[in-house]
């Protein structure tokens, strides 16, 4: 057993990977912005500085914890440099607190406290950066940026995509998107990972509570609010409850008395996606086409695959997300029952995700040019509602959802969890394919929190493949690995957030993040236990709901309203750069500088066609552009030279595009002369 | 290819003879410093006039058709004495010629005959009006012993066989032959330490990598030398390239390196380009590669350009530059020697240390540690810069004293002037006083009084230099070159230079050179790397100098060294002024009014501090007033 010295203490340790975590589990909540044990060791935010004997002060979260070390967490030095860091943090963050996102859960706000910073010697942030709020799910505000990195290393590290990254140095170093571009602009997935992990107001979810308000308090509307499953085990924590206690009945009282007319649950819709899911999977999997399925109801990873794996979008289950399941059956079917018109149907989602928000507004989700579902609210947004009309949460007394989508299985309820969707698919499957009724219910390969979990399963004789991963580096990864031959899967189940949507960045913000996620997701566990049925199959409403409207799973209704289709978006959506000054040329020439025509030598083309416009004089007439991916990669490098297209122009065909070129010249001036 | 040490020294031997056939030989200094006086003309007249005199040989010819006579004009390294140039040494009675123009070059190639050296390119003492023929015997060279520097203006770069005359790669062969433990171990006991800045035993991080097994490891030169008015790397990364190159070989050998990496600075275009060839060269002839010198050990190298950014020179940030990501330091531990480049045991090493390196192992410990100190041995460069008679890079003995090195090798004080202050180690050294003018330069006295030896970079600064100005823009320099990760520096630093903006706009106040002090402290004890560790030092240790000059900034409102515009003040003396109007005409805001005739006054609201009106006054009747 190792044992260090802290602050005259000793304390045993095994296998802590830091001083830091030493000193935490020792009871010392050393505060940090910077660390996070689910990323990598970034060092930045020097608060959790320590005096070690024999080698001064030093970052306990980057000092490994080796036997015999003799550490003070707290000397005048220290308490001195940490009120200094805030201090100097302060001065330059926008702190305008009272009205700020994430006022009560800023690190920067509660650390200040903390240390008693009183006076800020420093006077106030001297520039005003523009707010970005240009994302369906978030909001980027630099002015409340203390770049810490958490955001950076989430999306690089967790989702390995890295949408974020830091630009320019010292004092004016800011945290962006290339090129200081919009959200919106840019491969983010919406997930929120980096609000989730943001210590301060510089990312927050996207705040769209008024419209929320807006129409419930509309008499004319009729708001049906479903609840997705990962809610109820995390709202109370806004509340002061334990993270994992299931909160449902309490919710569904709560949003009646704030005045909304249908209380549902998402659960219900997971339940319609595992019989359509599982159908489509059975059938794929029955005649080997399009293997392995993937998940489609996670809308960051659906976004990921458009992006960055648009060939495999056929092996995504075309089923819609739950939520947009939910959506669908309210605006299309749900109207009709009520007998109202469906633009008076207001259909309000509760998440645990962020991405959802960019979900809602995909057009692929839109009934008769409107959307399925009107607004989404995370959990965090839900809960400052509760907050706002002053009802004891915690206190309330719990009532039922309403019939018939208020109805779920425990199989619609897991979905909220990493592996859920997986097992969801089993509890049918295994009976579907079997044809004998399935006792034992639960699969134990498929639950847990590693990154990637692999398993199989003996279905009558045949062997079904399933991986289920979270986190998109892991998903990447999987992906590599299967596309390269080296691994091969029947069923895939990935989730973007780690833990599923427990985790969602529109959860409440926790400071122990793993934590809370696993408790959040025992929560889920622990529901489909106590409920009646956990076989989606089982679900009545399910089953009359197929029988009134869409007949049976894979019917064409249900193709119509359960299913979509989605589509590549690999090319950079942006505008073109202007290379030549000529404003009054007349022949537009693109050059595809795309990463597949770049890598067959267009960029050095570029170059020669410049310098030959330029030789021959016409640089007046040519407006000489580089152009992004014109998605013809297999024909490049590809040239457009006013319309016409050229392609596999490599450099030995500069006199063919000259030739081109000038005759464009020749016949527009033919035509001026005319 | 040279295939074994025996042809080494043959081809040694061969090249020392033909050199030695040729009645002269003409070393040009080609440094970046001479080349912006106009060195490169320099050289291509005394080629003409060498042709025209049928003097010209080549090295090529020489080694060839063993053909005696003739003179060869080669392009060196920089001869470091940048003050006096474009530099002309003539080889072999080592005569310099200074601040030569390519008119002269006919009047040198006379001299080459008549063996009258041309007496108005000599070097005359500017106060003792004495006339130096011999590089060796004048006051700047005399003093110096070079070891890193040896070959800098010496040879040509571009030759690896000029390099190899010098007993090049005579190092390396010894290290080859030894079992690499044992190269490590003479390092050791050398006890040589980075010159870089820090001073870190440079033979104990190599027992480090030495010691971590691993299927590669990596050697780093590290050529991004950012301080400012520091270029002594840049020297000898472009005087005599195969020195690093040398150096590394042995380092590489030494930890069992099989790549590595010479790091430089975009901004050093020449040393680029000297490096990339003196590469190709030893490629090309069988001292890098595969089986050197047939021992079986191979090494490759590769020279990566810097991003512009200062703080690349610390080495975990220099890593992240060549893994191809943004320069920012990463925590330590663990260290490079443990996992640095691409998670591989990696030394990174700073040129000058490792040009020391090829002679530990050529002429032994006992030599090198013949000079310096004991817990300093060997030499350093310094890079002597500001108001000093003779400024240029110099190479000395470690311990000398502050005193030698401005008085005997620099020449004193600028315009007679007396000595206030020098800046020792660039923007993260401090500043030492008159009475640390007899402090021994090693790396431990310079710790125990707030400064660093740092690269090398030596500021000498008179009466008319402001400290408080000085720190500021030091601060102002780290702010700029602060990558921006932690806290203590991007913030601390910034903080820090807009008090010192604010002192010498004088409107500081006494309570800002407390608040000064406990930012200083705070960034040096808490930032992640060395940049920030060091960033407040020019601060801290002019505060602790010259707090006198601060105060009199921030409480009297007044600069001592009439620098800081913000703290001028000028009057008219009555007594003094005639009247003639002149200050108010040149007076760009119209602050100066008054009769013909009668005495003039400056509205102090108005005036803008310009000191156009002094310069005007032929009467000197404008006077700054404290």
């Amino acid at each position: 057993m190792n044992t260090m010295i802290i602050d005259g203490r000793r304390i045993s340790f095994e296998q802590e990977a830091n001083v830091l975590q030493v000193i935490r589990g020792a009871g010392i909540d050393l505060p940090t912005f910077c660390y996070h044990s689910e990323l990598s060791v970034y060092g930045a935010c020097r608060m959790c500085i320590v005096d070690v004997a024999g080698r001064g002060i030093q970052a306990a979260c980057h000092t490994p914890a080796e036997d015999g070390l003799e550490i003070k967490t707290n000397t005048a030095k220290l308490r001195r440099i940490r009120k200094m860091a805030l201090e100097l943090l302060l001065a330059n963050h926008d702190r305008d607190c009272t009205t700020c996102d994430r006022s009560g859960s800023c690190k920067l706000q509660d650390l200040a406290q903390r240390f008693g910073v009183r006076d800020i010697r420093f006077g106030q942030r001297d520039v005003k950066a523009p707010i970005d709020a240009s994302s369906a799910a978030l909001v980027r505000d630099p002015n409340k940026c203390i770049l810490c990195g958490d955001c950076v290393r989430i999306c690089r590290e967790v989702q390995g995509i890295g949408v974020l990254d830091f630009s320019h140095r010292g004092s004016k170093m800011t945290v962006s998107p290339a090129f200081n571009k919009e959200l919106h602009d840019v491969e983010c997935v919406n997930c929120g990972q980096c609000a989730a992990v943001c210590p301060t107001g510089a990312l927050t979810v996207k705040n769209e509570i008024a419209r929320a308000w807006q129409a419930i308090h509309d008499e004319s509307i009729t708001v049906v609010v479903q609840i997705a499953p990962a809610v109820r085990v995390s709202l109370g924590e806004s509340f002061g409850l334990e993270s994992g206690k299931s909160v449902m009945g309490q919710l569904s009282t709560a949003l009646k008395q704030m005045g909304v007319d249908k209380v549902f649950d998402t659960s219900f819709a997971a339940d319609l996606t595992v019989m359509e899911e599982s159908s489509e999977f059975l059938q794929r999997f029955q005649s080997g086409t399009d293997l392995p399925q993937f998940t489609s109801c996670c809308p960051a990873w659906v976004k990921f695959v458009e992006q960055y794996h648009p060939d495999i979008l056929g092996n995504l289950s075309s089923c819609r997300s739950p939520q947009q399941m939910f959506g669908s059956l309210a605006k299309r079917y749900y109207a009709q029952e009520l007998g109202i018109p469906a633009e008076k149907l207001f259909v309000m989602s509760i998440m645990p995700c962020t991405a959802k928000k960019f979900e809602a507004g995909r057009e692929e989700f839109q009934t008769e040019g409107r959307p399925d579902v009107d607004v989404v609210i995370t959990t965090q947004e839900l809960g400052r509602m509760i907050e706002e009309t002053g009802i004891d949460f915690a206190h309330l007394e719990p009532t039922s959802l309403d019939m018939p989508f208020g109805f779920a299985t425990g199989a619609g309820v897991i979905f909220g969890v990493t592996g859920g969707v997986s097992e969801a698919v089993l509890r049918f499957a295994h009976e579907t394919v079997t044809g004998q009724e399935l006792e034992h219910v639960v699969f134990q390969e498929v639950r847990g929190y590693e990154g990637v979990k692999k398993a199989s399963f003996d279905m009558a004789g045949t062997t079904v493949r399933i991986a289920v991963v979270h986190g998109l580096a892991h998903a990447a990864e999987l992906l590599k690995a299967v596309k390269a031959g080296k691994e091969a899967f029947d069923f895939i189940e990935v989730m973007a957030c780690p833990g599923g949507c427990v985790g969602g960045a529109g959860q409440p913000i926790s400071a122990q993040m793993t934590a809370s996620n696993q408790n959040r997701g025992s929560g889920l566990y622990k529901e489909d236990q106590l409920l009646q049925m956990h076989k989606a199959q089982q679900n009545p409403m399910v089953n009359s709901f197929y029988q009134k409207w869409i007949e049976e799973p894979g019917s064409e209704a249900a193709h119509l309203s359960l299913h979509t289709r989605y589509g590549s978006r690999k090319r950079i959506q942006g505008e073109a750069y202007e290379l030549s000054q000529q404003p009054e040329a007349s022949v537009d020439v693109q050059v595809c500088v795309g990463t597949s025509c770049y890598l067959k030598g267009s960029v050095e083309l570029l170059k020669n066609l410049k310098y030959q416009v330029g030789k021959d004089e016409i640089d007046e007439q040519v407006k000489l552009r580089a152009a992004f991916c014109c998605q013809q990669c297999a024909e490049g490098p590809m040239v457009l030279v006013d319309d016409t297209v050229m392609n596999r122009v490599g450099a030995d065909r500069l006199p063919e595009v000259m030739h081109e070129i000038k005759d464009k010249i020749a016949k527009q001036r033919q035509m001026l002369r005319r | 290819m040279i295939q074994s040490p025996a042809e080494l020294q043959n081809l040694r031997d061969r090249y020392a003879k033909g050199m030695a056939q040729q009645k002269a030989g003409i070393l040009v200094c080609a440094g970046t410093g001479c080349v912006a006086s106009g060195s490169l003309e320099v050289h291509a007249a005394l080629e003409h006039a060498l042709k025209e005199q049928g003097l010209h040989t080549s090295v090529q010819l020489l080694l060839e058709e063993e053909s005696t006579g003739g003179v060869t004009a080669v392009k060196s390294g920089c001869h470091g004495f940048c003050e006096m140039g474009p530099l002309v040494r003539i080889d072999p009675e080592g005569v310099l010629y200074t601040k030569v123009k390519p008119v002269d070059a006919a009047d040198i190639v006379a001299a080459l005959d008549n063996g009258e050296p041309v007496e108005r390119l000599l070097y005359r003492h500017p106060a003792t009006q004495q006339v130096f023929v011999k590089e060796s015997d004048i006051p700047f060279y005399k003093h110096q012993t070079r070891v890193a520097l040896a070959n800098c203006g010496h040879i040509d770069p571009n030759d690896i066989g000029a390099y190899i005359a010098k007993d090049g790669y005579q190092g390396a062969a010894n290290a080859l032959s030894m079992p690499p433990q044992d190269v490590v171990d003479n390092v050791l006991e050398a006890n040589l330490r980075g010159r870089g800045g820090g001073g870190f035993p440079a033979g104990r991080k190599w027992s480090i990598a030495a010691s971590v097994d691993a299927d590669q490891k990596y050697i780093i030169c590290n050529g991004d030398e950012g301080d400012p008015g520091a270029f002594m790397d840049r020297s000898v990364m472009e005087g005599d390239p195969h020195r690093i190159i040398e150096g590394m070989l042995i380092a590489g050998y030494a930890i069992g390196a099989s790549q590595g990496y010479i790091y430089v600075r975009a901004e050093y275009p020449l040393a680029v380009e000297r490096l990339r060839q003196a590469l190709s060269d030893a490629e090309a002839w069988g001292l890098l590669g595969d089986n050197i010198l047939g021992t079986g050990f191979s090494f490759a190298l590769h020279v990566k350009e810097g991003a512009g950014a200062f703080v690349c020179g610390e080495e975990s940030a220099l890593i992240a530059s060549i893994e191809g990501e943004r320069g920012m330091p990463r925590p330590k531990p663990p260290f490079p020697a443990v996992a640095g480049l691409w998670n591989k045991p990696t030394i990174i090493n700073n040129v000058e240390t490792l040009a020391n390196v090829p002679d530990i192992l050529r002429r032994g410990v006992d030599w090198f540690k013949n000079s310096g100190t004991p817990s300093s041995p060997g030499t350093k460069t310094f890079a002597l810069t500001g108001e000093v008679a003779n400024t240029g890079l110099i190479e000395v003995p470690m311990g000398l004293t502050v005193r030698d090195v401005v008085y005997t090798i620099g020449g004193g004080i600028r315009k007679q002037m007396a000595f206030k202050a020098v800046q020792i180690g660039g923007p993260s050294g401090g500043c030492l006083t008159e009475e640390h003018l007899d402090l021994p330069l090693d790396y431990d006295s310079l710790q125990q009084v707030g400064a660093m030896i740092g690269s090398g970079g030596l500021v000498v600064m008179n009466e008319e230099t402001c400290i408080v100005e000085v720190a500021r823009f030091f601060m102002e320099f780290t702010q700029n070159e602060s990558c921006g990760k932690c806290v203590l520096c991007r913030e601390g630093t910034r903080r820090m230079k807009e008090i010192l903006q604010r002192i010498v706009d004088g409107q500081g106040a006494e309570s800002d050179l407390g608040l000064l002090e406990e930012v200083g402290e705070s960034v040096q004890a808490g930032s992640l790397c060395g940049l920030g560790k060091t960033a407040p030092n020019p601060v801290l240790t002019t505060l602790q100098y010259f707090e006198e000059e601060y105060l009199a900034h921030v409480r009297d409102k007044r600069c001592p060294a009439g620098v800081c515009p913000g703290l001028k003040t000028f009057a008219i003396a009555a007594e003094d002024c005639v009247g003639c109007s002149k200050c108010a005409r040149v007076c760009p805001v119209d602050a100066i009014s008054g009769k013909v005739k009668e005495p003039f006054v400056i509205d102090r609201e108005a005036c803008i501090k310009c000191g156009a009106c002094v310069d005007a006054c032929k009467f000197g009747a404008v006077v700054e007033v404290a």
